[in-house]
C-alpha cells in the first residue's frame, strides 16, 4: 500500500503576515518556512494508517516547492515518513489553484499511489481548492474533510465532517482524501527520527519529467489577482448593561436567538 | 544603501542571530523540544511547582520525544550531537529547571554512567528502557556531610562472598524518590566505585525532601542504604576513583551551561513583553531609561551566554573541550542567568512575585542550579587552578 501525503511549505503561521503591495504576494523572506500546519494532520493520518496496516505500507511526502526550501521537509521525514519527493522549477512560480493541482496531479501519477492524503487547507493562501481539483485530475474518488479513515479489504472508508455531523462514505482505491484536525494531533518528530531523517531521500522532479500538455506557473493560471485589501475593521462592539446575571443571560439569549445562532 | 537599511533588525530574543549558526537538523531539534515545552510543560508547570510534584508520566513523554540520553549512541538513543543535546537542555529549561534537571540526571548522570562505565550486559538491560522513560534513574554522590568534597564520602561497599554489602546515606538526590534504579558511588577497598542499585533492593529507602523553595517541580530525596546486598554484576566495572562520577558530572554541567540560558531567555522575554504593555506615568515602562538599562543588560548576557554555550558545544563535538572549559560555561552562565532572573523579577513589579509569570519560579530554581553540579565557588577554584597552576581547594 503506497500512501502519498501532499505537503505545502508556508511561512511560519505565528509570524506576522505581510503582503508585498506591488507583486500582491505574501512576503516569504525573513520568515521561517514551516510545514503547513493542516498538512501535519494529513501526515499524522497517514502514519496512523501505516501503523494499523503494517506490512509493506509506505508513506511518501510530496511537495511542490522551490529547491531552496526543501530541507523543511525533513520534519515530515523525522515524524516517520519514509521518503519525500519535490516538484520544483522556476516555471511553477505563480501557479494558482488550477495550475498547482494540474502540475501536482501529473507528479502524483508519476510517483504512483494507492491513497493520496491532503490537508484541508493551506495556511497561507487558504483556498482549500487543491484537494478536490487533484482528485478530478487524477480521476479518482475524492473524499474531502475526513475526520477518520480506515482501509478494510482494499476499500477506503471515511467519516466526512459536515456542518451537522458526519457522513460515512467509502470508495475504491486508488483514492484521495483530505482530512480535518479531528484525525488526531500531529506527533512530535522524535529526536531519533530527526537523526534518522538525514539518511532518508528527498528526490526532485521537474515539470520537464512529467510531459505536461498545458502551461503551469503564472502562465497557466486561470485566475488573476486584481487587488488586495486588509479585512475591514470590525465595528465597535455593542455594550449592554444588565442589572444582574439572569437579566444579562436573557439579553444574550435573545440576541443569539434573533441571529438564529441557537 | 547603508548596511542598516539592507540588514533586517535583529530579533530581540536572538540578537546575535545564533539560530542561523545551527544546522537544519539542530534547528529542528530545538524547535521540536520548544514545541513540546509550549504544549506539555508551560500550561502545567506553575501548578506542579506550587504542588511540589513532577508527574511520573512526564518521563515517558520525554522518552517518546527522545531527549533522555539523546547524545548517547545505540540502545534506543538518538545519537545526537553535543550541540543538539545542549539545545534540548536550553529549551527544556526555558520551561523549567526541574524538567531539565530530570532529563540531565536521567541522561547525563544515570544513563551516561552505565553507558561509559557499564558492562555490555548492564547497557542492554537498562539503557533502552531508561531512554524510553520506562525506568527512572538517579545519581547518588552527595552525602549529608560531604557535598563539595565527595572524595571523603562515608558510604561503603564491602565484599560478602561474590556479593557486595552497601551501607550509607546519600543526600539531595534528584529523582531519588521516583527512581527505579540509583547509581551509587561508594568507598571500597579498591577506592571509590559505582554500583547500580535497583530501588526494590531490600535495605534501599528514599525519603523526599518536601520543604524546599527551589526546583519544586523536581523530586529531591535522601537515600538510605542499609546493608543492601548487591550481586557482583551490580558493580560498574569500568569506573575507578572519583574520576568516574566526575566524568558524568562533566556531561551534565555541559547541559546546564545551555539550560541556564533557557531559563534566562524565558525571564528576559517575560520582562521585555511585560515592560512594553505595563503603563506607568502615562508611558510603557519599557520607555524609561532605567528599565531599558535592565533589559539591555539581560539581552547582552543571554546572547553572550548562548554564544558561549554554542562555542563550547562545537568544541565538544570536535573533541577539543577540556573539563575546565565546561566549568567556565557553568560558572558564567548560571551566575548570569540568576542575575537576569532577579533583574527581570524587578521589571515585573508585584506581578513578578507570583506564579502567574515564570520569572520568580526560574529565579528560585536557579539558586539550586548555582549550587548543584559544583557550586560557583568550586568552579571558580577549578578555573583558578587551571589558569594559575595551584590548587586552592584546601
Ligand atoms: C535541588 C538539588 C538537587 C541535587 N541533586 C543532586 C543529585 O542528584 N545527586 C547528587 O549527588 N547531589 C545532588 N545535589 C547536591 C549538590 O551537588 C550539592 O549540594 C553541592 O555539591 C554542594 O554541596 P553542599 O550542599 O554539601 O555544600 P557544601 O559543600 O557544604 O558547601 C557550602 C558552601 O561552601 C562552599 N565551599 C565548599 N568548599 C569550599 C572551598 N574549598 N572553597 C571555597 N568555598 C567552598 C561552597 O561553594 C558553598 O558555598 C543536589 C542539590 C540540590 C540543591
Amino acid at each position: 500500500m503506497k500512501i502519498v501525503v501532499t505537503v505545502k511549505l508556508v511561512p511560519d503561521p505565528n509570524a506576522e503576515k505581510r503582503i508585498d503591495p506591488v507583486g500582491m504576494r505574501l512576503v516569504r523572506s525573513g520568515v521561517e518556512t514551516v510545514l503547513n500546519p493542516y498538512d501535519e494532520y494529513a501526515l499524522e493520518a497517514a502514519l496512523q494508517l501505516r501503523e494499523r496496516l503494517g506490512g509493506d505500507t509506505t508513506v511518501t511526502a510530496f511537495s511542490m516547492v522551490p529547491e531552496s526550501t526543501k530541507e523543511t521537509l525533513r520534519k515530515a521525514l523525522a515524524m516517520g515518513v519514509d521518503d519525500a519527493v519535490i516538484l520544483s522549477d522556476a516555471s511553477l512560480a505563480g501557479s494558482d489553484t488550477w495550475a498547482t493541482a494540474y502540475a501536482m496531479a501529473q507528479g502524483l501519477k508519476k510517483i504512483g499511489f494507492d491513497l493520496v492524503i491532503c490537508g484541508g487547507l493551506a495556511d497561507d493562501g487558504s483556498t482549500g481548492g487543491v484537494p478536490g481539483a487533484l482528485a478530478e485530475y487524477l480521476g479518482v474518488p475524492g473524499l474531502t474533510n475526513a475526520r477518520h479513515l480506515e482501509i478494510v479489504d482494499g476499500k477506503l472508508h471515511a467519516q466526512r465532517e459536515t456542518d451537522s455531523g458526519y457522513q460515512v462514505v467509502s470508495g475504491a482505491l486508488p483514492a484521495l482524501v483530505s482530512v480535518t484536525m479531528a484525525v488526531g494531533e500531529p506527533r512530535y518528530p522524535s529526536l531519533k527520527g530527526i537523526m534518522g531523517a538525514k539518511k532518508k531521500s528527498i528526490a526532485t522532479m521537474a515539470p520537464a519529467d512529467l510531459g505536461l500538455d498545458r502551461a503551469v506557473g503564472s502562465d497557466g493560471a486561470k485566475t488573476e489577482l486584481l487587488a488586495i485589501a486588509p479585512p475591514p475593521a470590525r465595528g465597535s462592539a455593542r455594550v449592554v448593561e444588565a442589572a444582574d446575571g439572569p437579566t444579562g443571560a436573557k439579553i444574550i439569549f435573545d440576541f443569539l436567538k434573533e441571529k438564529k445562532l441557537i | 544603501m547603508t548596511e542598516s537599511m539592507r540588514v533586517p533588525l535583529p530579533d530581540a530574543l536572538d540578537f546575535l542571530g545564533l539560530d542561523a549558526q545551527l544546522t537544519d537538523e539542530e534547528r529542528l531539534v530545538r524547535r521540536t523540544v520548544a514545541d513540546f515545552v509550549a504544549d506539555r510543560i508551560l500550561p502545567r508547570i506553575a501548578t506542579w511547582f506550587e504542588e511540589g510534584i513532577l508527574p511520573r508520566e512526564l518521563a515517558q513523554e520525554l522518552g517518546a520525544l527522545g531527549v533522555l540520553g539523546m547524545h548517547l549512541h545505540g540502545y534506543g538513543c538518538a545519537g545526537a550531537s553535543a550541540v543538539a543535546y545542549g539545545l534540548a537542555c536550553l529549551e527544556l529549561e526555558a520551561g523549567d529547571s526541574g524538567v531539565r534537571s530530570f532529563a540531565s540526571v536521567q541522561g547525563s548522570l544515570a544513563m551516561f554512567a552505565i553507558y561509559r562505565f557499564g558492562s555490555d550486559e548492564q547497557k542492554e538491560r537498562y539503557l533502552p528502557r531508561m531512554a524510553a522513560g520506562e525506568l527512572i534513574g538517579c545519581f547518588g554522590l552527595t552525602e549529608p556531610d560531604f557535598g563539595s568534597d565527595p572524595s571523603a564520602m562515608r558510604t561503603r561497599a564491602r565484599r560478602a562472598g561474590s556479593d557486595w554489602l552497601l551501607s550509607g546515606t546519600k543526600m539531595w538526590i534528584t529523582s531519588g524518590g521516583i527512581a527505579d534504579l540509583a547509581i551509587i558511588w561508594a568507598q571500597t577497598d579498591d577506592g571509590i566505585r559505582g554500583f547500580i542499585v535497583e530501588s526494590a533492593t531490600p535495605g534501599f529507602s528514599a525519603r523526599n525532601i518536601e520543604k524546599k523553595l527551589s526546583l519544586r517541580a523536581s523530586v529531591t530525596s535522601e537515600l538510605v542504604l542499609d546493608e543492601c546486598r548487591l550481586p557482583a554484576d551490580a558493580l560498574l566495572p569500568e569506573a575507578r576513583g572519583l574520576s568516574g562520577p566526575l566524568a558524568c558530572l562533566n556531561e551534565a554541567r555541559f547541559g546546564i551551561t545551555w539550560g541556564a540560558m533557557g531559563a534566562a531567555r524565558a525571564c528576559y522575554a517575560a520582562a521585555l513583553e511585560y515592560s512594553k504593555t505595563r503603563v506607568q506615568f502615562g508611558r510603557p515602562i519599557s520607555s524609561f531609561q532605567l528599565t531599558q538599562a535592565k533589559l539591555v543588560e539581560m539581552a547582552l548576557e543571554v546572547n553572550k551566554g548562548t554564544l558561549l554555550a554554542l562555542h563550547l558545544g562545537r568544541m565538544k563535538d570536535a573533541g577539543t573541550l577540556h573539563p575546565s572549559q565546561v566549568s567556565f560555561g557553568k560558572l558564567n552562565n548560571v551566575r548570569e542567568a540568576l542575575a537576569i532572573a532577579r533583574s527581570a523579577r524587578s521589571v515585573l513589579g508585584a506581578n513578578g512575585v507570583t506564579l502567574e509569570y515564570p520569572v520568580i519560579r526560574h529565579m528560585n530554581n536557579l539558586e539550586s542550579v548555582l549550587t548543584y553540579e559544583g557550586t560557583s565557588e568550586v568552579h571558580t577554584l577549578i578555573l583558578g587552578q587551571a589558569i594559575t597552576g595551584s590548587s586552592a581547594f584546601v
